[in-house]
């Protein structure tokens, strides 16, 4: 079972700012979902192979050759505030 | 106050190495140090939506080097993780990295004969840079700048165990550690210019008690020096707080390098949790032994054989060898030099004595000077030979580092050939006798120690060019007439 207190954690570190109508849906959202993965954990798994990733693909490389972008000025007209070629962003 | 219980140090290490690709770890952007900001950086290593990382070959492969050069077993299934933090050098939001299955486990270095064994070393993409506008610091600015360049450029992290039981073996385990990816170019090693970093862990216990005390991490270790300092001020603050009836927090302090202090760093500790998932985004590796064995033949001679085959082979002190073995730049040197003289104790000496004085004095680097092995070599058969003398040697290596060229034509140019003559020394001899009566009476009292000084008075009125058998034949003679 999920708490309030562990949604309440959850929305925290993903910066959301939850209501108290929110985080009592979610909570009843979540352990339902925690339900679904216990059933799921019944399933005999003894003689599979953990996956890793969904696709049987493995081992997908580049080479170490560099390209020199150009971007520079495109790229700092996304940024909300820019100062001398840099991102400005608030205080830390 | 007097300390009644001993308290036993222990140090974990976190080291990340800046890998030297050409491109950053899962886009084609450029990985060059001190470029314009934000010119090395492309919609992936942004995090723009919709692009995907690609990975590079070469961090693999410079990953399993570095594991089989620190006795590593390398994982056969590999996968990279997404640790989930908000800051703004992390454009992304989430870094990639690896969690549960990194690319190698189970290794270990010696240090003086003990082993410290390496947990893991691991994959991930480096974040970006900010910049502290006010530069008053962290604390002083009114916002900050950021550069990208940084993000995404490759590193390994390489984590020991709680092992280490000193600052002063702390630092010992980094500077070997470096050393030995200097020696596998697979970094440069500059804890200066941030190449390669350390975060330290820390604790104290009662000597004998098995449960470890609560750790402290300590950040912001810019040299060999902040590190073994930070290290030594944060144990004995540790002490002085568990002595006066205070608790050690887990918490990470900042080395503060001009205060010579350890100060807590409030902001990052209330979310150490990172949510680690795998990386949807790229899949998963398979390392055969055929690879692993590929990379194996790669492996160049690391310090420690290197220091065994210079004391076994070429017959240098433990000493000698250790220190030519310290410095890649020296080695390589010095493996140039051996190919072309069997004087390896005069070749050691010269690297040692007169050629690191002079760049320790210029701030200069082995690679930054003239000279070469072969005019090393050809100026050390000119001693051997007898045709100059040490103390001309001494001038001509100068010249040689600063201006190249070859120390035989030195010799020529400026006549620098040793005097065998000894009609020509004669005079010398004569003259110096002639100036020093008082020097004279002592030796002939019984001092025979002042030939010394004789000696070295006719090398000068001979400018160092007199062979010293001859002069010091001839002022005996002089004497015993």
């Amino acid at each position: 079972m999920i708490t309030v207190k562990e949604v309440e954690h959850a929305a925290k570190l993903a910066r959301l700012e939850l209501c108290e109508e929110e985080k009592e849906k979610y909570t009843e959202q979540f352990s339902k979902i925690l339900d679904y993965f216990n059933q799921l954990k019944e399933v005999n798994t003894e003689d599979v192979e953990p996956m890793a990733h969904v696709f049987p693909v493995k081992n997908v490389f580049r080479d170490d050759k560099a390209e020199v972008s150009s971007i520079r000025t495109e790229i700092l007209k996304n940024a909300p505030l820019e100062e001398d070629g840099f991102f400005k962003v608030p205080k830390i | 106050m007097t300390t009644k219980i001993k308290y036993e140090t222990v140090i974990g290490l976190e080291v990340h190495a800046q890998v030297k690709t050409k491109s950053k770890i899962f886009c084609n952007s450029a990985t060059e140090f001190g470029q314009e900001h934000n010119s090395q950086v492309c919609p992936v290593c942004l995090g723009y939506p919709g692009t995907l990382p690609v990975l590079n070959r070469k961090v693999v492969e410079y990953a399993i080097l570095a594991g089989l050069a620190l006795n590593c077993e390398i994982a056969k299934h590999s996968k990279f993780d997404r640790k989930h933090y908000f800051y703004p050098d992390l454009p992304k939001n989430i870094q990639i990295s690896q969690y549960d299955m990194p690319i190698c486990k189970n290794g270990h270095i010696m240090i003086n004969g003990k082993k410290i064994r390496i947990n893991r070393i691991h994959m991930e993409e480096d974040a970006g840079k900010l910049v502290h506008a006010g530069s008053a610091g962290i604390s002083g600015a009114s916002y900050s700048l950021v550069d990208y360049n940084r993000t995404g450029v490759p590193l390994l992290e390489i984590v020991s165990e709680a092992d280490i039981s000193s600052p002063e073996e702390a630092r010992f385990y980094v500077e070997k550690l470096r050393n030995i990816v200097k020696y596998l170019d697979v970094c440069d090693g500059n804890l200066e210019e941030g190449s390669l970093r350390c975060d330290a862990n820390v604790s104290i216990r009662p000597f004998g008690q098995k449960e470890l005390g609560t750790k402290v991490e300590i950040k912001n270790l810019n040299s060999f020096k902040a590190l073994q300092r930070s290290l030594e001020y944060e144990v004995d603050r540790q002490i002085y707080e568990i002595e006066n009836g205070g608790k050690i927090i887990q918490e990470t302090r900042l080395w503060k390098d001009d205060q010579g202090i350890t100060l807590s760093m409030r902001t990052k500790e209330e979310s150490h949790d990172y949510r680690y998932f795998p990386e949807p985004d790229l899949p998963i590796l398979e390392i055969d032994a055929e690879w692993v064995h590929k990379i194996r033949e790669t492996l160049p001679e690391l310090p420690d054989e290197k220091r065994l085959r210079y004391i076994e082979k070429t017959g240098l002190s433990e000493y000698d060898a250790s220190v030519i073995v310290d410095s890649i730049e020296t080695a390589k040197f010095f493996d140039d030099a051996l190919k072309l003289t069997n004087n390896a104790k005069s070749a050691a000496n010269w690297l040692m004595g007169d050629i690191t004085a002079y760049l320790k004095e210029n701030k200069l680097n082995l690679n930054d000077i003239k000279l070469t092995p072969e005019s090393l070599v050809e100026m050390i058969d000119l001693i051997d030979k007898g045709t100059i003398s040490n103390a001309i040697a001494k001038k001509i290596i100068v010249s040689l580092m600063e201006k190249g060229g070859s120390a035989q034509k030195i010799v020529e140019e400026q006549g620098l050939t040793v005097i065998s003559d000894e009609g020509q020394i004669l005079e010398a001899v004569k003259k110096v006798i002639k100036e020093n009566p008082g020097e004279v009476e002592k030796y002939k009292s019984g001092k025979t120690q002042v030939i010394g000084f004789f000696v070295g008075q006719i090398m000068k009125e001979t400018k160092g060019k007199a062979n010293p058998a001859v002069i010091n034949k001839l002022f005996k003679e002089e004497m015993e007439k």
